[in-house]
């Protein structure tokens, strides 16, 4: 374990001594601040209107959560498709390149505890990141009045996509020499994660319909925002993560056998 | 300590180390000697577990490096060809982070990482980045990496390269001084390394091993027969003849003549020491014996004869594979192309 935490806290340091983090996060920032605000504003227009519209009779009910905190959180994974990519692609790339690999791979660790040091090093950043939007969250409790549960478990479904993102990111990372092929193949491998379901209306057999909602990132994250924790959700988004791991460690074993 | 059988390691169709078998005992320091490309490094990474064989066995401080890596890399120090240094991170903080992945106790951490740097004298760039070392220091940080963890065995991949002269004689000194706690292997390419920090040399070539021993007796394994160089105050082909009278003389070649003396290599027969008979011969025909003493083959020329000549790839004691004459006549230029390679 203490192996697992001397990598992670590796990675997260690193991440700071080099612009790289203050960049990521600063813009991650500034996206989800412009988001959050035009998002603000459109809600608080239609509020107005809404009750201009309830002066003259019935008003249609607005809900803080469901029409400004989930449409927010849905935007934080457009700006990790973007972003968690950038994370990501030097996990592995940056040590293949300079050498560093072969430290880690002849001191005494195991596959396991590489994998996993950098997955929770690059974890901690991203949790940093959306720690960040907390403030957002707190100044709408200063002037509202939000349900606590839906923000609650929309965090736990942020953090388990942005896992699988790591995770995928981590694998394609171990792939490669090369930070900016790494940083391609992943984003691209997140779009297509993304927009899989996009096909679904056009296929005809039912099953495999099923299968391509099923695969994509979205389609989960939908229930967690809204407050559902459902475990057929929790359990696609851990085994995605447990196996992109799974895959990371073998990558790094055949490198070894191959030389 | 480390015990080596059978190794082999292919890379596709391309065989690097072909069936290497070689043993190092406690507190020895192995030299591992060869050209670029000879299979060193590869050897060396199988050692450190960083790849597996693809046949035979590596065993490291009593610990099969397959079977048991982990135990195997607790106790070994590496050392690669690049230092593996994290350019963002300063001196202070890559040899701690380093002793916690080596399992350093927590306890004794921060008074090894400031031994290992005082040992390899970078303690004075402690808080620089390794971004902005010279290759100097990252070569000395490199080698404080390996020493951290206290290991039984130091695995180090050309230690001196890209040292100054002066950096070279103070790393050397410190390998030597690691020995005996330490059991060490040093690959290198060049030969008075070996010669003055190794106890034995294995000499590599194409992947395989062409001779293992002490550097001592490779010089004369290698020559098979003894030589002498006998300067003389006399000229002429009556002092080659009388020389060539003498028992056990199996030819004299002119080596130089300068002024009224002109010197003589002599070469006789393996174990057969001639010298008393050659100062009598000398003396008694009213010469004056200027100078007499035994030729050694510089290790140089045992590389240079193992490695680059196609011709005589392999070491039979009592086949003199080396023109004599030519021999230890200028030997300065070998060693200069090999050291510059």
């Amino acid at each position: 374990m203490s192996n697992i935490l001397a990598i992670a806290q590796k990675e997260l340091k690193n991440y700071f001594a080099t612009p790289i983090g203050y960049v990521l996060v600063g813009f991650f920032i500034l996206l989800f601040g412009w988001f959050f605000y035009t998002m603000l504003w459109y809600f608080e227009r239609q509020s107005m209107q809404m009750a201009s519209m309830g002066m003259m009779g019935e008003a249609p009910t607005m809900n803080i959560n469901e029409q400004l905190i989930r449409p927010a959180f849905m935007n934080v994974s457009v700006i990790l498709l973007l972003t968690m990519p950038l994370i990501t692609m030097r996990l592995y790339s940056e040590e293949k390149r300079s050498g560093t690999i072969e430290l880690l791979l002849t001191s005494p660790l195991t596959d396991f505890q590489i994998v996993m040091g950098k997955f929770l090093g690059s974890m901690a950043l991203y949790t940093i990141m959306l720690a960040v939007t907390l403030i957002h969250v707190a100044l709408l409790y200063a002037f509202g009045n939000p349900e606590w549960r839906p923000i609650a478990t929309g965090y736990l479904g942020l953090l388990l996509m942005g896992g699988c993102f790591v995770a995928v990111g981590l694998f394609i990372s171990s792939l490669t020499r090369n930070q900016i092929v790494a940083a391609m193949a992943t984003f691209g491998v997140f779009l297509l994660l993304w927009i899989v379901n996009w096909i679904a209306p056009s296929i005809t057999n039912p099953n495999a319909q099923a299968v391509v909602n099923y695969l994509s990132f979205t389609e989960h994250l939908n229930d967690f925002v809204s407050g559902v924790v459902d475990t057929a959700h929790l359990c696609y988004y851990v085994s995605f993560i447990a196996f992109g791991l799974f895959l990371t460690a073998r990558s790094v074993d055949t490198e070894r056998w191959r030389g | 300590m480390i015990e080596v059988q059978h190794l082999t390691k292919r890379y596709g169709p391309f065989t690097a180390v072909d069936d290497v078998s070689f043993r190092v005992e406690r507190g020895e320091i192995l030299g591992f000697l060869g050209p670029n490309g000879a299979g060193k490094t590869t050897t060396m990474r199988v050692l450190t577990g960083y790849m597996p064989p693809s046949e035979g066995r590596a065993v490291v401080a009593g610990f099969d490096v397959l079977e048991q890596p982990i135990e195997a890399k607790r106790r070994t120090g590496y050392l690669p060809e690049t230092p593996p240094l994290y350019p963002d991170m300063t001196v202070r903080d890559y040899l701690d982070f380093v002793a916690k992945i080596k399992g350093v106790p927590r306890a004794d951490r921060r008074k090894r990482v400031t031994e290992a740097m005082e040992r390899t004298r970078v303690a004075d760039m402690s808080n620089r980045h390794c971004a902005k070392l010279s290759k100097g220091y990252r070569q000395r940080v490199g080698l404080a990496q390996a020493l951290l963890h206290n290991p039984d065995v130091l695995i180090l991949d050309e230690p001196t390269a890209g040292l100054d002269p002066k950096q070279i004689i103070e790393t050397r000194q410190l390998i030597r001084q690691l020995a005996g706690d330490h059991t060490i292997i040093l690959s290198t390419h060049i030969l008075p390394e070996v010669s003055q920090t190794c106890q034995r040399v294995v000499i590599i070539n194409k992947g395989r091993v062409v001779a293992v021993d002490t550097p001592d007796n490779l010089t004369a394994r290698l020559r098979g027969s003894e030589s002498m160089y006998v300067q003389v105050d006399a000229m002429g082909a009556d002092v080659k003849t009388a020389l060539e009278t003498i028992p056990g003389v199996r030819r004299v070649a002119v080596a130089d003549g300068r002024g009224a003396a002109e010197g003589f290599e002599v070469e006789s027969e393996a174990g057969r020491d001639v010298r008393r008979e050659l100062a009598r011969a000398v003396v008694s025909n009213g010469w004056g014996l200027l100078e007499l003493r035994p030729v050694r083959m510089s290790l140089e020329e045992v590389f240079l004869s193992l490695t680059t000549d196609e011709a005589r790839p392999n070491l039979e004691p009592g086949t003199p594979n080396v023109e004599p004459g030519t021999r230890n006549v200028e030997p300065a230029e070998p060693v200069a192309e090999v050291e510059h390679e």
